[in-house]
């Protein structure tokens, strides 16, 4: 009698626990917990809280409702590889870990699962080659694009010339901080810079020795490859030493206002490059409060509108739904698999008229992804802090990064990775 | 002077400071081994928890918001006040000690007698309790704590140095600030454990359990007061360290800086937490100066143990550590 209750208790948590199967599914890899839940918990709760606006406004996605399943990874690769074995059996159409060691691990299994992995911002630089890999999806923008806007905006403010400064690079010691090197390198050959890397051990709570070779290097600028604490402290630090702050720029990852609001006014003028918007002017950001906060439906406690990491998530579940929305439409049918949804991203299509029916409108930038090109446009903007008014600013137009440099290397990166797993290219 | 010994001079001072900053931490640690032979895995957490409720109490924030607003479909955050930080400190210190009750009540007076593994296991299940009971009472976003502290570059410093050298050396406020505290910390847990009935009685149990249970100390009462001033340190190390990066979920993880420093310093020894402080901050800083860059940097958290270990290699029980003979 009591296994038969337990057995019944089992079966109907399972019920309630996993997706209709009729649903669109989009896992949600997040961590809440951990040392980079600051990060983690905006993002996830943007890319709910998008989805669960298209549900009470809209029905779905082509009138079929949306499941966002959340597993807690808590910025963990073998956590997030467990997430992904254990929900890519609830009809998953498209992985968004936000994390790039997961990404590497995901590569080779969403591959041999036919499951599309988007990682907008972050992840494997090179899977823009959609020729090599054909999953993978990280538009509209990459890491050695962020490194070449950076680059791109210290030319803008120096005339065009930054021949002989010298630019030091701080980051976070892992995969992740270490991608920017070669392009960076590539643009200090190519604009006559010197780059001095220096380099913070996870969790990155002590950047003393760090911050003390800065001053005594004296370099132009500093740019940040961050993730966690390490953006905090590497800030007050720089405020610390009385590093100009407008002369410090992070990557769209070190560019969440949890990183500044520590370091309160000495923040001010903390520069950071973007591939989105930047707060909560915009119409989209109205119906998430009316349809999803106000009704309490937000996935947290709904004041992360319009900030740096929530709109993120957003911008993400956007994407994707105008991928899901493009694959309906390309298959015929509302009930999308992970193959159709994958085909999709590769169709998607995405214009400034559309962005402002979606009231985005200037959010991000137009382009259409390729069978070649999964990367998108490699655009963005710079934003700096405004510690007054507690909010980020665009400082510069959205531009184009030195695909010259880019390129070259996604090539070679992507051919290595094709040789070692005997990959033969495709879109011919 | 030559431009790389000014450097190295300056790294020196700074690898003092952090020291006393990782002595705050290990201080913890030792107090509660000292007491009570448990090595005391929560202590990090410790930190993390009192640096939440200061800040949760100075800015009014309603304990358990999140899970109250989820059942009862409210909008509740913050209660219409904000408290000074003086009398936020004293009532997170006040919270610590009632957290020091309820860790005997609850969990050590039911292990009394059992192997030391066995108190440790529970020190590691206390932890990730407090993680989680952290996140859930005060949230897990990132905290700003401002306590009035002072921090950045200090001018005078500055300015007498490059008078004196053509070149002015960086000391943190804050650093300085953190110095005086376990100065002042230390004199008061030595003055506290030499002349007071109590820090007399610590030491007896310290010393033998059993004896100083059969002249009639209360081990409950000890073990009490020694995880209520291990509260009230962590309080003060998350206090310095939440400074400097915000109150987040990362304070936990300052634990880890410890080790070293008690492997170098000694488990059961105040004085050897200090010392062992400030050696493994100035070894990994002058370290990080000369040979991190030939190495690719970044060396400061694995040197750290090295330098323990080397020690340990010499004197098993760390500097001031007590040597243990057991004979069969």
């Amino acid at each position: 009698m009591k296994f038969t209750k337990i057995a019944a208790a089992s079966v109907t948590a399972l019920m309630v626990a996993t997706p209709v199967l009729a649903d669109l599914v989009f896992p949600s890899l997040s961590y809440r917990t951990g040392p980079y839940a600051a990060g983690g918990i905006p993002y996830a709760d943007g890319f709910a809280d998008y989805f669960t606006l298209l549900n009470e406004r809209d029905g779905g996605i082509g009138g079929v409702a949306i499941q966002v399943p959340e597993c807690e990874t808590a910025y963990n690769t073998e956590k997030g590889v467990e997430c992904y074995e254990s929900t890519k059996g609830q009809g998953a159409l498209v992985y968004n870990p936000l994390s790039t060691g997961i990404t590497y691990q995901l590569i080779p299994k969403v591959t041999a699962d036919n499951i599309p992995l988007y990682t907008p911002g972050y992840g494997r630089t090179s899977a823009a080659n959609g020729k090599v890999f054909s999953n993978v999806f990280n538009f509209p923008a990459n890491y050695w694009n962020a490194a070449s806007l950076a680059v791109n905006h210290l030319l803008e403010i120096n005339g065009g010339d930054i021949k002989g400064k010298k630019i030091a690079l701080v980051y976070h010691n892992s995969a992740y901080g270490k991608e920017p090197i070669r392009t960076l390198e590539g643009l200090a050959e190519k604009h006559g810079f010197e780059l001095l890397a220096i380099p913070v051990d996870h969790p990155g709570q002590e950047q003393k020795a760090q911050w003390l070779q800065i001053r005594r290097e004296k370099p132009d600028n500093v740019l940040m490859w961050g993730w966690g604490v390490m953006n905090q402290v590497a800030i007050q630090e720089a405020a610390n030493i009385r590093f100009p702050m407008e002369n410090f720029i992070g990557v769209w990852w070190s560019g969440g206002d949890h990183d500044v609001t520590p370091a309160g006014d000495k923040s001010n003028g903390y520069k950071a490059v973007t591939f989105h918007g930047v707060g909560d002017d915009y119409p989209v950001f109205g119906d998430i409060q009316k349809y999803v906060v106000d009704s309490g439906k937000a996935a947290g406690a709904g004041d992360n509108i319009g900030k740096a990491i929530y709109n993120r998530g957003v911008y993400a579940a956007m994407l994707l739904a105008e991928a899901a929305k493009t694959a309906q439409e390309i298959h015929g049918t509302a009930d999308i698999t992970a193959a159709q949804m994958r085909d999709g991203m590769e169709a998607l299509e995405i214009t400034e008229e559309r962005m402002v029916e979606l009231g985005m409108g200037g959010f991000g930038p137009s382009f259409t992804v390729s069978c070649e090109n999964h990367g998108g446009p490699g655009t963005g903007a710079i934003q700096q802090w405004d510690a007054a008014a507690g909010s980020w600013k665009l400082i510069s137009d959205f531009g184009g990064s030195d695909m010259d440099v880019i390129q070259p290397l996604i090539d070679a990166d992507s051919a290595a990775y094709a040789s070692e797993n005997n990959i033969t290219e495709r879109c011919n | 002077m030559p431009e790389q010994l000014l450097f190295a001079i300056e790294v020196t001072l700074n690898g003092l400071m952090a020291g006393v900053l990782y002595a705050l931490v290990a201080l913890g640690f030792v107090l509660i081994f000292k007491a009570s032979g448990i090595f005391n895995y929560a202590q990090g957490v410790m930190a993390l928890f009192a640096a939440l409720t200061l800040v949760g109490i100075q800015q009014g924030q309603v304990p358990f918001s999140h899970l109250i607003n989820a059942i009862f479909g409210t909008h509740i955050h913050h209660f219409p006040w904000q408290v000074p930080s003086i009398i936020a400190i004293i009532l997170a210190a006040g919270v610590m000690v009632f957290f020091a009750w309820l860790v005997e009540k609850y969990i050590l007076q039911h292990l009394i007698g059992q192997p030391d593994i066995i108190l440790f296991m529970a020190t590691i299940g206390l932890a990730y309790f407090m993680e989680g009971f952290g996140d859930m009472m005060w949230g897990s976003e990132i905290k700003t704590l401002d306590v009035g502290l002072p921090q950045g570059l200090n001018v005078a410093i500055d300015e007498t140095t490059y008078g004196w050298f053509g070149y002015g050396f960086f000391i943190d406020n804050l650093d300085l600030v953190a110095t005086l505290v376990a100065i002042v910390l230390v004199t008061v847990l030595v003055i506290f454990s030499q002349y007071t009935k109590q820090g007399r009685a610590l030491r007896a149990v310290a010393d033998d359990h059993s004896a100083a249970l059969s002249v009639g100390i209360s081990l409950r009462f000890i073990w009490v007061l020694v995880w209520s001033i291990a509260g009230f340190v962590a309080l003060v190390a998350g206090i310095m360290w939440g400074a400097k990066s915000g109150v987040q979920f990362s304070l936990s993880l300052i634990a880890l800086k410890a080790l070293p420093v008690l492997m170098l310093g000694g488990f059961t020894s105040i004085p050897g937490a200090i010392i062992g402080g400030l050696i493994i901050g100035v070894g990994e800083q002058l370290f990080e100066f000369a040979i991190g860059p030939m190495v690719g940097g970044a060396t400061q958290n694995w040197f750290a143990y090295v330098l323990a270990l080397v020690f340990l290699i010499f004197r098993p029980q760390g500097l001031f550590g007590e040597k243990i003979i057991e004979r069969v």
